[in-house]
């Protein structure tokens, strides 16, 4: 009576089919990397690419939304990489060791590589496969998942960052992994990086996406993280694609006993893009917080999907999420706070804000729980409408003209995620960025 | 002498719904401190947002003018730019904005408006510091979001503070004295006398006579069923709290 | 800490198999062969003298069935249902629809007595006129499996102008009003029970209530299922008219048997202008035993469409029975100004599966909806709170607040929450917010340490969780079900 509705293969999906059909034998990595990648694009080709009827997928139906494959994006030249150098104004002003992947490649050149703090290695990731190096063991290995993307993203990686850390080892100054897209053609690229931190470890990844205007090229990206037992990864992903991209990120984090892990997204440019955060919290007593930023207007649609699994107990976990909305722009917020049998004394919150400012905006919020222990405390809350106007009139009647009113209190709405944010550099950072996209709003 | 507020003939009602101000006429002179009093549901507050310009309220006839200008074109802000202050019965709470920076956003509006040089930062925190001494309102409720957490008493002051810092010439007091504890009613209305000058006019708008105890006014007014139905001397607020306003609500029928 | 251990403890060995409604009413009946089919239908059509486009419909109906599956979305897991396997029409013999109570079967009389739901006693009572106040009036339309076999206080509901009666009756009765609104709320193809509903059921209720009118009493239909093998599919279908109100209640029970036995029932209300349904239900349907054989599918569609400007539905609904619950009574809220209240309380306990819910569609302006959802699981059961929130374009000015708790007792169960929200304008305004915790340590001593047994405690404490929706039953419904809920975590909370 079930009868599997098999759905026909899009010309995207067949494109894809010859596409790794024609690059598989160019990837990098040894034998067990290509095994790997076959079974790989075996998941993706039994799914499909991921449409309505997917419930992670709900509401982001990449089978309409892909119409075609596009040829990777061809290694960087001089030039592309002398134009990437000048890649995210937004961190600017923060003293960071600058990695870059530039069309997909990661440009040593002109990565910060000199002087590299006690503990701290650096590698490309087609190197690390190409090597048989025990870190690329780990790739593909650290939260399980049959994610249709992420198995595309499994099945053509080309290169990315590995980096790992030492144990007790800590970093004078944040790292930041610059993506960037300099082609101005319809490309794709699948980044894949890792970051092993041993026991005590300490770092600030900044990590930052960005490509031309005008171009639908498409991103596919992941970052597994491995945040060892009484680490410290705090973490921030900035999502400004040129505005017909196609960003799809995943990240895969796996947290050992005593960690602590903040992770944010602030999600601005891009014509679609897909955050999705699989993290797994292995041991006790882990403090862990996840949280996001998005302003998008226009026609942008910008959609998150998580799950936290506690699967061990006395952990914590806090998810806080805003969206502001302009134009015809729609924003997604699924989030899944999954509690395993025997993760008792779970202390999880999750909460989802969405401000409309346009009549044409459209938020989507999925805030679930799974609970299968009892001594939890659990909850999540979800909001969406437009400002306050009984606010906006105190204000006003203090002498504040409207629209700034309205930015002030944006900018207190989207402040409650980026106060929280512990390096004061990218919280001025974010609250200029915010700022700024106000400006360009009027 | 100008007046500095003349209400003409005032009709405003409820958007799309009851009429409230019914016929109001009222002049207020450059210092000058006036009380409204009345029954509930008199449409005491009512008036007070149809001056200060609050959305859903809807003027169907009259005019009021303020400084020589037609009050009733101006928006919100522009109306407090012109030194109009509407102390609110219950004040908002606005999270994540700063007492400080909500302060200084305010004041530099509004002289941005009228032309006049803006505050700086220091300037505005020694002046703030300076009110919030004689308000007992300390410098951590000024780091703190507007009125988050605030008790009644806290709120009112900080409407206090906001009143004096801003220098308004009218202010519009809407039930002032609603929550609050003796002390604190001391302390807000120390803060108004302090403002009073020849310059500056108060709008006391009460339904009880204790707060003209503190604030002493030169005129009291009657108001029910939406206009003035009686005016007098401050010995008027003291009449009423003996014999209640039930005489002049049938005047008013 | 030690007395949460004794919880716990309690609660493991809870013996689910104490059902009080399971015994079984030995009595005759008529059954259609077994399976599905065209013919069957064409007899269950025959057997209610229906006119020829009930039959086409219903045979419309089945033939779109054919072509779906079973919806798989629902946290919920059973063996596959054999279909052909089930009996779809089964009355009592010598059934012949009764003109008074004198006429009903003394049987059936004496199982709705054990029921607690004296129809004979009712109708008397009403005879000698007992003091005003002391007793409420409650008409009741009793449905034995397929069909109903009693509905009491007609003629005085028929002074009122008020329609109550088996629906069967009323497609022969009022044709035009069935046909006007039958599947107008859940279409056939609405989904796959539905759709199954639309083929074959049986009986169930029609309320009718005119312009103005304020329903003299409360309504209720009591369903039971006696027979074996036996699927119910009763189909009720309630019309308020502009201005008027009536408050609809609906209570089930099925004898205790070790085969699951399926109740697919559809549930359609119709409010027009400034009309107002309130709708309760207590189900207490069989569970299952403690590991989980027998019990009732309830698989049920519960849809109400606010049609008419200031309409108002209100769905309360006490869920303790049932091996598995697959249910959303809905909320259309297609008017302006109309709105949707959804109050629920679902126990589980055992091996019992809730999948339960609702959905609040705003496609009016100024519409409000209202959702307070409690759950409680304990044994080894999984108790789901799905919810659909969404604001169209044009509901300007919508409004919804939710606020779905769950409270888990024992770590053998499951506790979820997945609502759904969607706002597709500004002026929507959603709020939502959902906990899950276990009974707190705290309150518990803090009741104990003023003298509450442990039970008495965990009983108080429960009730206290779960007020703000037993307040929304009426009076009689609300002590009644308070009982159930104790019953359903006797060993737990007294």
């Amino acid at each position: 009576m079930a009868a599997d509705v098999r759905l026909m293969k899009t010309a995207a999906e067949l494109a894809l089919a010859d596409a790794f059909a024609s690059v598989k034998s160019t990837l990098p990595g040894g034998a067990d990397v290509a095994a790997q990648r076959e079974a790989a694009f075996e998941t993706f080709a039994e799914a499909g690419l991921p449409h309505r009827r997917v419930e992670s997928w709900r509401y982001t139906d990449l089978r309409a939304l892909l119409r075609e494959a596009p040829p990777l994006a061809p290694a960087p030249g001089t030039e592309a990489l002398a134009r990437a150098v000048a890649a995210c104004p937004m961190l600017a002003g923060i003293d960071a060791r600058r990695l870059y992947v530039v069309n997909g490649t990661f440009a040593p050149d002109i990565s910060d590589l000199a002087n590299l703090e006690p503990g701290l290695s650096v590698a490309s990731l087609a190197q690390v496969l190409g090597s048989g190096s025990p870190l690329a063991a780990q790739i593909g290995k650290t939260v399980p998942s049959t994610d249709a993307a992420l198995a595309l993203n499994t099945a053509f990686m080309g290169d990315g960052v590995v980096i790992s850390l030492a144990e007790g080892a800590s970093l004078s100054r944040p790292l930041h992994l610059v993506f960037v897209t300099t082609e101005a053609g319809v490309t794709a690229t699948f980044t894949r990086s890792l970051l092993v931190m041993g026991k005590g470890a300490s770092a600030l990844v900044l990590e930052s996406h960005e490509g031309p205007a005008g171009a639908a090229y498409q991103v596919n990206t992941a970052l597994e993280a491995v945040v060892g037992e009484g680490a410290n990864l705090e973490r921030l992903k900035i999502t400004a694609e040129g505005d017909e991209a196609l960003h799809i990120s995943t990240l895969l984090a796996q947290v050992e006993a005593g960690a602590k892990f903040a992770n944010a997204n602030f999600t601005v440019g891009g014509a679609t893009i897909r955050n999705q955060l699989l993290v797994q919290l292995a041991g006790e007593n882990i403090d862990a917080s996840l949280s996001g930023v998005s302003l998008i207007a226009d026609k942008q649609h910008a959609d998150t999907m998580l799950t936290v699994e506690h699967i061990a107990p006395n952990c914590q976990s806090r998810e806080q999420f805003r969206a502001v909305l302009d134009g015809y722009a729609q924003d997604i917020f699924q989030g899944r706070i999954s509690v395993r049998p025997g993760a008792q004394k779970t202390d999880a919150r999750m909460m989802s804000r969405a401000l409309l400012l346009s009549d044409t905006a459209e938020s989507d919020n999925k805030p679930e729980l799974e609970i299968f222990a009892d001594d939890v405390q659990c909850g999540h809350g979800c909001t969406t409408g437009s400002l306050d106007q009984q606010l906006k009139f105190y204000m006003m009647a203090r002498g504040i003209p409207e629209k700034e009113v309205e930015a002030l209190l944006i900018q207190a709405f989207v402040g409650e995620v980026i106060d929280a944010i512990g390096h004061e550099g990218v919280r001025v950072a974010l609250a200029d960025a915010t700022r700024n996209w106000l400006i360009e709003r009027k | 002498m100008t007046p500095l507020l003349e209400i003409r003939d005032l009709h405003a009602e409820i958007a799309g719904g009851r009429k409230i101000i019914n016929g109001m006429n009222l002049t207020i002179n450059p210092g000058e401190v006036h009380a409204i009093m009345g029954p509930n549901g008199a449409g005491k507050s009512t008036l007070s947002y149809v001056l200060s310009g609050k959305p859903g309220y809807e003027v169907t006839g009259g005019e009021v003018i303020f400084r020589g200008v037609n009050l009733l074109e101006l928006s919100p802000d522009e109306r407090a730019a012109q030194g109009l202050f509407l102390c609110f019965q219950y004040p908002l709470e606005i999270p994540g904005v700063s007492n400080m920076a909500f302060l200084h956003t305010a004041a530099n509006s509004q002289r941005k408006q009228r032309g006049e040089p803006e505050l700086t930062s220091p300037e505005l925190v020694r002046k703030v510091r300076e009110l919030g001494k004689k308000l007992g309102i300390d410098t951590d409720m000024l780091k703190r979001p507007v009125n988050v957490g605030f008790s009644g008493g806290e709120k009112k002051r900080n409407e206090t503070l906001q009143m004096m810092l801003l220098e308004p010439y009218l202010s519009i007091l809407d039930e002032a004295d609603s929550g609050l504890d003796i002390d604190a009613l001391k302390v807000v209305s120390n803060g108004v006398n302090l403002m009073r000058s020849p310059e500056r006019s108060m709008l006391v708008i009460t339904h009880y006579q204790r707060l003209l105890d503190y604030i002493v006014p030169d005129v009291v007014h009657v108001f029910a069923a939406g206009r003035i139905v009686h005016t007098g001397g401050k010995e008027l607020a003291l009449e009423l709290e003996a014999t209640g306003y039930a005489q002049y609500q049938n005047e008013a029928a | 800490m030690a007395a949460v251990q004794e919880t716990v403890e309690q609660v493991r060995s809870i013996d689910v198999d104490q059902y009080k409604y399971g015994f079984e009413t030995q009595i005759e009946s008529e059954k259609a062969p077994k399976g599905l089919s065209e013919e069957v239908i064409r007899f269950i059509s025959a057997k209610k003298e229906e006119p020829e486009w009930m039959l086409e419909w219903r045979l419309d109906a089945y033939r779109r069935w054919l072509n779906m599956s079973e919806p798989t979305w629902a946290r919920v897991d059973f063996p596959q249902i054999d279909f052909q396997d089930l009996y779809y029409y089964a009355a009592p013999k010598k059934f012949k629809a009764p003109k008074s109570l004198d006429e009903v079967d003394p049987e059936i009389l004496k199982t709705y007595e054990k029921l607690g739901i004296p129809l004979r006693e009712q109708e008397i009572l009403a005879g000698v006129e007992v003091p005003e106040g002391e007793r409420p009036k409650i008409a009741v339309d009793a449905v034995f499996d397929s069909v109903s076999v009693a509905t009491t206080f007609k003629e005085e509901l028929k002074a009122a102008g008020v329609i109550f009666m088996p629906i069967s009756e009323a497609l022969r009765e009022h044709p035009d009003l069935v046909k006007k609104y039958l599947g107008s709320v859940v279409p056939t193809t609405d989904n796959f029970y539905a759709t199954l509903n639309s083929a074959v059921f049986s009986d169930g209720s029609f309320v009718y209530i005119p312009p103005g009118v304020r329903c003299p009493m409360e309504l209720s239909t009591y369903f039971r299922i006696n027979e074996k093998n036996t699927g119910q599919f009763e189909r009720t279908l309630i019309i308020a008219d502009a201005g008027s109100y009536v408050s609809y209640l609906e209570g089930c029970t099925a004898p205790q048997r070790d085969e699951n036995q399926l109740h697919a029932a559809v549930v359609e209300l119709v409010v027009l202008d400034d009309a107002e349904i309130k709708y309760s239900t207590v189900q207490n349907w069989y569970p299952g035993d403690a590991e989980g054989k027998g019990g009732i599918y309830n698989f049920v569609t519960k849809r109400g469409d606010c049609r008419g400007k200031n309409s108002k539905i209100s769905w309360t609904q006490v869920e303790t029975g049932s091996a598995i619950t697959w249910k959303y009574p809905s909320c259309v809220l297609r008017g302006e100004g109309s709105s949707g209240e959804f109050y629920s309380i679902a126990i589980s306990n055992g091996r019992q599966q809730v999948d339960s819910g609702t959905k609040m569609i705003h496609l009016g302006k100024n519409t409000t909806s209202r959702i307070i959802s409690k759950g409680i699981s304990a044994g080894r059961s999984n108790n789901t709170y799905r919810g659909l929130v969404s604001a169209h374009k044009k509901a300007l000015g919508a409004r919804n607040f939710t606020n779905c708790d769950s409270l888990l007792i024992g770590d053998q169960c499951g506790a979820h929450t997945v609502p759904y929200i969607e706002a597709k304008n500004p002026k929507a305004q959603f709020e939502h917010e959902a906990t899950t915790s276990k009974i707190s340590e705290d309150m518990l001593f803090y009741c104990m340490q003023r003298g509450l047994s442990q039970e008495d405690a965990v009983a108080l404490v429960v009730n206290g969780f779960v007020r703000d929706v037993l307040q929304q039953l009426p009076m009689e419904f609300a002590v009644e079900a308070q009982k159930l809920i104790s019953i359903s975590l006797e060993g737990s909370v007294g």
